[in-house]
């Protein structure tokens, strides 16, 4: 007694499957292409990271990331990013629930406003910083007189990652609060509902996978960002020398070995990010599909 | 709970939804609002639950002016054309909403919000879809689901936003026969908003008819089906032949045909005017039965149900006339494409004035 699919069957379906797809040269060198491509520009230079981390050995592999300026980094990396997801989380769904919710003047002007920190360059946005609340400006000097100090320090660079990294979560909602529309909460307004009832019942789980997506995608750009962060950071090691930044430093002191070794702590963080939100996109998708 | 609404008006840019609107509507009513697609209807419905606001005029619920008060406050029951549950709960976490989100003062009991739920999804006959997702039913049901959600808070007005226009024909009319019983055993003071004049004549106390954000005609569907007070009226609620024409004597001169008006409806002194009959209203006979009839032809037979529509062709009109008889007097006539036959248009009602469809 066979209990399996009937082999037969199983290999009639493929024939099916297949019959109506493109020929097989062009299949083949698709894939060739594909492959060439992932193992030149994806796979080759991570493994190279890895590969030149351990070039000195496990033992200086291991140093280099327990060195005590590379933990600093490395903290400061992610007090960053826990500073900067949440907030952006919060400003994301503000501007997204006004923009989709709402009609008012000058909506297209914000909209177009939220992409600014994509279309402009990170060092840009860096000097833009610098230049409004460094030391030598007034805001910048009256704040040093009163003991702030935010160029140069964290509170500088957390600044410049809300900036780079505000447009993620609320480009990931807006459309998707689009599409739901507004008579959900009208529905919830009209059965007695308040405000934050209606958000916190209605219009948040509505938009949670979004959400998180959204915040996975601020959460890896602000640890990795470079550009602005570098401008406003000065470098200073074990204070104000996020991951990205200590890399860069090992690296200009020829220190490869070590540089590489930091660098694939980053690799590792993409990794989980992108694992993370491979299982993200594929619950938004499923909620998609069981929208109406 | 009686509704009455005085002079509202409302503008958008560039054109006016309501144009000073006044209506009454008495307690336990079940009132359509009906009109064309952008006739200011649901505009209407959305300003009286408090979900927009008049430019002028007040909304008095039970003689109290609530025409500043949010939508949270009214205790208004609004159903969505397209439904609007909250996709995320359950059917009995869709109905139990309106009670869970009161004040703790206000607030029944858990076991008190189940029976209150339970109870209501036997009304719209639910109760075994507790556990269902929206998505997981169909238009109809979810429709039943949204009203018991909406009757969940006791409101004192029900309001029904194109309640049955996103749904098919079948259950639309099973629906519509469903929430008549449903009203007749709540008597919970309604308006719905149709484009449908079926559906108002068939559910509807009283029907309302706007037209470009003024009402054109109110009162009970056979008022207002038998004794439209304009050409409008008269075209909207269902089939009809128009004949336009020179005024003589009271009558319709078409081309060379004289149409007799069962009534006049307008000013007297006008040059022209337009004589309306519904293909009902038709005679047809295969010899002449009085000096106005007119000869044609039958150009195409349709079986409509229990009606056959007839198409028909005459020399002095451009447009063929459409008419129903029933199916018994098709039989008895023997009629069949290409015969010669006798029209009677004596029933037609004639309108004055310059009023173009």
């Amino acid at each position: 007694m066979q209990t399996g699919p009937n082999p037969d069957k199983t290999a009639l379906r493929h024939r099916t499957g297949t019959s109506h797809q493109d020929p097989l040269a062009v299949r083949v060198i698709l894939i060739f292409l594909t492959l060439l491509f992932f193992g030149g520009f994806v796979f080759l230079p991570l493994a190279l990271v890895f590969a030149e981390g351990f070039r000195k050995g496990a033992a200086v592999y291991i140093e280099s990331i327990r060195e005590p300026y590379a933990i600093a980094a490395l903290e400061l990396t992610l007090t960053t990013a826990a500073i900067v997801v949440p907030l952006n989380a919060v400003f994301g769904v503000a501007a997204a629930w006004a923009v989709s919710k709402f009609t008012f003047r000058g909506k297209t002007f914000l909209v177009s406003l939220l992409d600014l920190p994509f279309a402009v360059s990170p060092v840009i946005a860096g000097l833009i910083f610098v230049l409004l609340l460094g030391s030598r400006t007034t805001l910048g000097s009256w704040l040093g007189e009163h003991g702030i100090k935010l160029i140069f320090s964290t509170p500088g660079i957390v600044i410049a990652t809300l900036f780079v990294t505000f447009p993620f979560v609320a480009r990931e909602l807006i459309p998707l609060m689009e599409s739901q529309g507004r008579e959900e909460e009208e529905a919830a307004v009209t059965l007695g509902a308040k405000g934050w009832q209606v958000f916190s019942i209605v219009t948040l789980p509505n938009i949670r996978w979004g959400l998180l997506y959204g915040m996975i995608l601020c959460m890896a750009r602000s640890i990795g960002e470079f550009g602005a962060v570098s401008v406003v950071s000065g470098h200073i090691r074990g204070m104000t020398n996020t991951i990205p930044l200590h890399v860069e430093i090992l690296y200009s002191e020829y220190n490869y070995a070590a540089s590489f070794a930091v660098a694939s702590i980053l690799v590792f963080l993409a990794l989980a990010t992108i694992v993370v939100r491979s299982i993200m996109e594929n619950a938004l998708h499923n909620q998609q599909q069981t929208q109406f | 709970m009686s509704i009455e609404i005085k002079h509202v008006t409302k503008r958008y840019a560039g054109y006016t939804a309501l144009d000073n609107i006044s209506l009454n509507v008495d307690t336990g009513d079940l009132v359509a609002l009906l009109g064309p697609s952008g006739c200011g209807k649901t505009t209407l419905l959305r300003i009286i639950a408090g979900l927009d606001t008049p430019d002028s005029g007040s909304i008095f619920l039970e003689e109290r002016d609530t025409t500043g008060i949010p939508a949270r406050e009214k205790n208004v029951g609004f159903v969505f054309q397209h439904y609007a549950l909250f996709r995320h709960l359950n059917v009995f976490d869709n109905v139990a909403f309106g009670l869970r989100v009161r004040p703790s003062q206000t607030r029944p009991s858990k076991n008190e919000i189940r029976d209150r739920v339970v109870y209501l999804l036997k009304l719209v006959q639910m109760e075994w879809a507790v556990k269902r997702y929206p998505s997981q039913l169909s238009g109809g049901q979810r429709q039943r689901v949204a009203l018991a959600r909406a009757l969940a808070v006791n409101p004192k007005v029900l309001l029904l936003d194109e309640p049955f226009s996103a749904l098919d024909a079948k259950v639309r009319q099973e629906l519509r026969r469903w929430l008549r019983k449903l009203h007749d055993d709540i008597h919970v003071t309604s308006i719905f908003v149709t484009h449908d004049q079926e559906e108002a004549l068939e559910l509807a106390d009283r029907i309302v008819v706007i037209n470009k954000g003024r009402i054109e005609q109110q009162g009970s569907p056979q008022e207002v089906y038998d004794h439209p007070a304009n050409a409008f009226v008269y075209n909207f609620l269902g089939n009809v032949n128009v004949f336009h024409g020179r005024l003589r004597d009271g009558k319709v001169l078409v081309g060379d045909h004289l149409i007799e008006a069962g009534k006049r409806i307008g000013h007297h002194e006008a040059e022209h005017g337009q004589a309306f009959i519904r293909p009902h209203e038709i005679g047809i006979s295969r010899i002449r039965s009085g000096k106005n009839d007119i000869v044609g032809f039958i150009r195409d037979i349709r079986l409509m149900g229990g009606q056959i529509g007839l198409e028909l062709e005459t020399a002095g009109f451009d447009k063929p006339i459409e008419a129903e008889i029933p199916r018994e007097t098709w039989r008895n006539l023997e009629l069949s494409r290409g015969d010669e036959v006798f029209i009677t248009l004596d029933r037609a009602t004639v309108f004055t004035g310059d009023y173009v469809i």
